[in-house]
């Protein structure tokens, strides 16, 4: 092996592989391939919701849908794509020659498509798929629970295991691999929010593989965990849960925040404003993502004592998040800006995610959420995180690094439309979901009161809209790859100073077999 | 600061490619499919001819036969010398953050243990708040530990939960006739924990012995204690054999004798297992030793690892010993 040596040929290559970037751009496609499917879930959701009353879907397909919808987003889109992210960046970002563990690494990937595959056929099986909320809070996922729920619980300790294996490998590429001079307060900010990530990973992924556990035994082998008739607590699997839940949705905007962090300097031509702050910022979140769990469960009834504890800790997370965030918006100050997609998307992602951190702060509030629980208003929230948050980040480090991965530029005409109408159908879905969710609309139901009706059919406009923009993005992507124009420099971004642009585009098979030396 | 690898920059060995990883993809998917399926034709269609356990048998034959191959790959690339120092530091890392996440995995289970015994249990007895729903749901229910009369058993068990209005679909929570904590000084000789208890922190301590002599290079003696090591893991299981049987015949403590059952069994099931794995992996090492003279006084990562293992599920069941047999 060696600098010399080019990727296998045919398929084999794939499935053999223990190169970073092949399984980065296998982690890539596919996240975006259920980034797709999820999708189409939601537009099943939407169009049902266009018009007050039941039109396209039964109550239990609708169910289905929303369960499914949120299980193939977060796990099958989302935090692969940031996985594939990693895979490819951070040996180009620390000057490693590859992942530190290159085979556990293709198996890291290699579990999910058979796993999803086995999960999206149980919609599919006799009595349907998993219809109890991506939570599948207890007893809906265990007593009323389809027959199917037993594959929906080894789907998840087969996904848990391939996260577990890809955290690891991540945390010891990072801890291991740095080159000379690359210390931990020189690494990309994208470097040290994923080392942050991946240790959330294997901290809660356990847990998560543990309430599944339960749910299996209590289902099929009578103890009774969460059946108050044996001692047990319905209640216990959510705390369970959401012990998992709160750090899973940092697992899933950590290394987004690291993305942006990358971007608005380099196209700020500025140094990111804070570095040092953002660190301890991005590991003062993680700490408190463990001990804000109950903030999901302000209505389940708790002690009041619980209640204002899990009110106080999750406020606090305001406070690095908004270092966050005057960070992002110093580090554009009086720089010399200029608007190229990646620079859209991430301002959007600031933009927007502080709009959903704001509502974020309205839930903690115990009392108020107890008119804000499981409405509508939720739902607006974790999408401005989730959808504007990750996603928008996910799209703006693809356009930023695709020049890096293909050797080639996009459209960045189609680029900027991609954005544009993203972002315009992105806050016509959620922004009206406020609205109707503060005026009493439930989640996860599929019909609706008829004073509900124009703002949910605005809604499903912009769902379609932000959907169909997704299509330009794949085909502006194909189009890069077959049709883009060559770049010729490393350094494909002026502002760019990471050690990626070192390297020449599209970045060599092997790179950094002999460490760099950093300054 | 020149670098941060403390161990030095050789070239990084790099596989070309390995189908090891597909090939252990095919038995995990065939595990996962066959144990759900097996699983669910036992619960729905119990009798009736499936090929399920074929297929989860199949699958666990086929992944164990990979990772046999993975391991025995890994450790001749490290036999014939294409580790570096670094590289070794990325199995040593690989192996402490997935020994961690085995803790994060128990931890679920510990938890759900003290929110059972502090805070659910009093509650559906009556205390605080959230109490008032006992006189309503589970009057006359007591709470006490370790629980031998469930909810269920307080209002007359599954006939009378049902004849009362309320949902029975969970099925039958009996609690156990006797339990199997701290049974008072008269009786400790006949309590089987406290031997466990003994054996497993003592053969933490043989391991050690045998760590010390190979990094002496007295394989004699690392051959020696190990295999106490690996016999006290044996003597463990088999008490532990002995006590599940006595509990489920003796002490009628079942799965489904409500939550006591249910985190006794789960808790000690689960550490059961990861003594089991640690027996295993530390008697895989002293057959690496005694067999084909593997490891040296400065390489013996497969031993370290495993003896790492070993420690963890020894500190698991002191935890263990405290919160489900004493306390």
């Amino acid at each position: 092996m060696g600098a010399h040596h080019g990727p296998a040929k045919g398929l084999t290559r794939w499935l053999f592989t223990t190169n970073h970037k092949d399984i980065g751009t296998m982690y890539l496609w596919f996240s975006f391939a259920m980034f797709l499917l999820g999708g189409s879930f939601a537009m099943i959701i939407r169009a049902e919701l266009f018009q007050p009353g039941l039109q396209i879907v039964q109550p239990e397909f609708f169910n289905q849908m929303t369960t499914m919808h949120g299980l193939v987003m977060v796990f099958g889109a989302i935090m692969p794509a940031f996985v594939g992210l990693a895979n490819w960046m951070i040996p180009l970002m620390i000057g490693a020659p590859d992942m530190a563990l290159p085979r556990m690494n293709n198996w890291s990937f290699w579990i999910l498509p058979p796993t999803f595959l086995l999960l999206a056929s149980t919609l599919l099986m006799d009595g349907g798929g998993p219809n109890f909320g991506w939570t599948f809070y207890a007893p809906l996922s265990t007593t009323y629970a389809p027959p199917s729920v037993t594959f929906f619980i080894f789907a998840v300790h087969a996904m848990g295991i391939s996260s577990i294996m890809g955290s690891i490998n991540i945390i010891a590429t990072i801890v291991n691999m740095r080159a000379p001079g690359m210390t931990y307060m020189k690494m990309p900010m994208f470097v040290w929010t994923w080392l942050i990530t991946a240790f959330l990973l294997v901290a809660v992924m356990p847990v998560l593989a543990g309430a599944v556990t339960m749910m299996l035994m209590d289902i099929h082998f009578g103890t009774s965990f969460f059946s108050a008739a044996g001692g047990g607590d319905p209640v216990l699997f959510q705390h369970v849960f959401w012990f998992f839940g709160h750090p899973e949705v940092y697992i899933i905007i950590l290394p987004a925040f690291g993305v942006v962090s990358e971007v608005i300097p380099t196209f700020s031509r500025k140094p990111l404003f804070g570095y040092d702050s953002m660190v301890y910022a991005t590991s003062s979140i993680a700490f408190l993502s463990f001990i804000v769990w109950a903030h999901h469960m302000y209505t389940v009834g708790m002690p009041i004592a619980g209640e204002l504890f899990f009110m106080y800790a999750t406020m606090l997370i305001a406070v690095p998040t908004a270092a966050k965030v005057f960070n992002w918006v110093t580090t554009m100050f009086k720089g010399s800006i200029t608007l190229e997609t990646p620079m859209l998307f991430a301002i959007a992602k600031v933009f927007l995610f502080t709009v959903g951190g704001f509502s974020g702060l309205m839930l903690a509030i115990a009392p108020a959420d107890f008119q804000y629980h499981d409405s509508y208003f939720v739902v607006a929230h974790f999408h401005y995180t989730m959808v504007a948050g990750a996603i928008f980040a996910l799209s703006s480090a693809v356009y930023y690094w695709i020049p890096k991965w293909t050797g080639k530029m996009y459209n960045e005409t189609m680029g900027k439309t991609h954005f544009w109408i993203s972002f315009i159908g992105f806050n016509l879905t959620f922004f009206p979901q406020h609205f109707v969710g503060l005026a009493g609309m439930p989640r996860r139901i599929p019909d609706y009161n008829l004073m509900f009706a124009d703002f949910n059919m605005m809604s499903s406009i912009g769902a379609f809209i932000y959907g169909a923009s997704q299509l330009l993005f794949l085909f502006n992507i194909v189009r890069t790859i077959t049709h883009g124009k060559p770049v010729t420099d490393a350094k494909v971004w002026e502002g760019g100073t990471t050690l990626e642009w070192t390297v020449p585009s599209p970045a060599p098979y092997h790179t950094f077999t002999t460490p760099p030396e950093v300054k | 600061m020149a670098g941060q690898s403390k161990t030095g920059y050789e070239t990084y060995y790099v596989p070309d490619s390995s189908k090891l990883a597909v090939s252990a993809t095919i038995g995990m998917t065939a595990t996962v499919y066959g144990a759900a399926s097996f699983i669910n034709d036992n619960s729905y269609r119990p009798g009736e001819e499936t090929n399920s356990g074929f297929i989860l048998v199949a699958g666990l034959v086929w992944l164990a036969a990979t990772l046999f191959q993975w391991f025995s790959i890994t450790i001749k690339e490290n036999r014939a010398g294409m580790n570096s120092a670094q590289l070794k530091h990325s199995y040593v890392l690989g192996m402490q953050w997935f020994i961690f996440s085995e803790v994060m995995f128990f931890a679920a289970f510990f938890g759900a243990l003290f929110y059972i015994r502090n805070l659910s249990g009093p509650w559906l007895a009556g205390q605080g708040e959230a109490g008032a729903m006992n006189g309503l749901l589970w009057p006359g229910f007591e709470y006490n530990w370790p629980l031998l009369t469930t909810p269920q058993d307080a209002i007359g068990g599954v006939q009378a939960q049902a004849a009362a209005g309320h949902l029975a679909n969970n099925g039958e929570f009996t609690g156990a006739e006797k339990h199997l904590s701290f049974p008072g000084f008269a009786n400790i000789a006949h309590w089987l924990p406290l031997y466990n208890t003994i054996i497993l922190l003592a053969s933490s301590f043989t391991c050690h012995i045998a760590h010390v002599a190979m990094k002496q290079n007295d394989r004699k003696k690392f051959n020696l204690w190990l295999f106490i090591t690996v016999a006290m893991g044996f003597t463990f299981l088999y008490l532990q054999y002995m006590e599940y049987h006595e509990a489920l015949f003796e002490y009628g403590i079942h799965l489904n004798s409500g939550v006591y059952g249910t985190t006794f069994f789960m808790l000690t099931g689960f550490h059961g297992f990861h003594v089991a794995m640690g027996t295993f992996m530390l008697l895989v090492q002293w057959l690496r030793s005694a067999g084909k003279g593997h490891f040296s006084a400065n390489d013996q990562f497969g031993f370290e690892a495993s003896s790492w293992y070993w420690h963890f599920v020894d500190v698991v069941w002191v935890f263990l010993f405290l919160f489900v047999y004493i306390i």
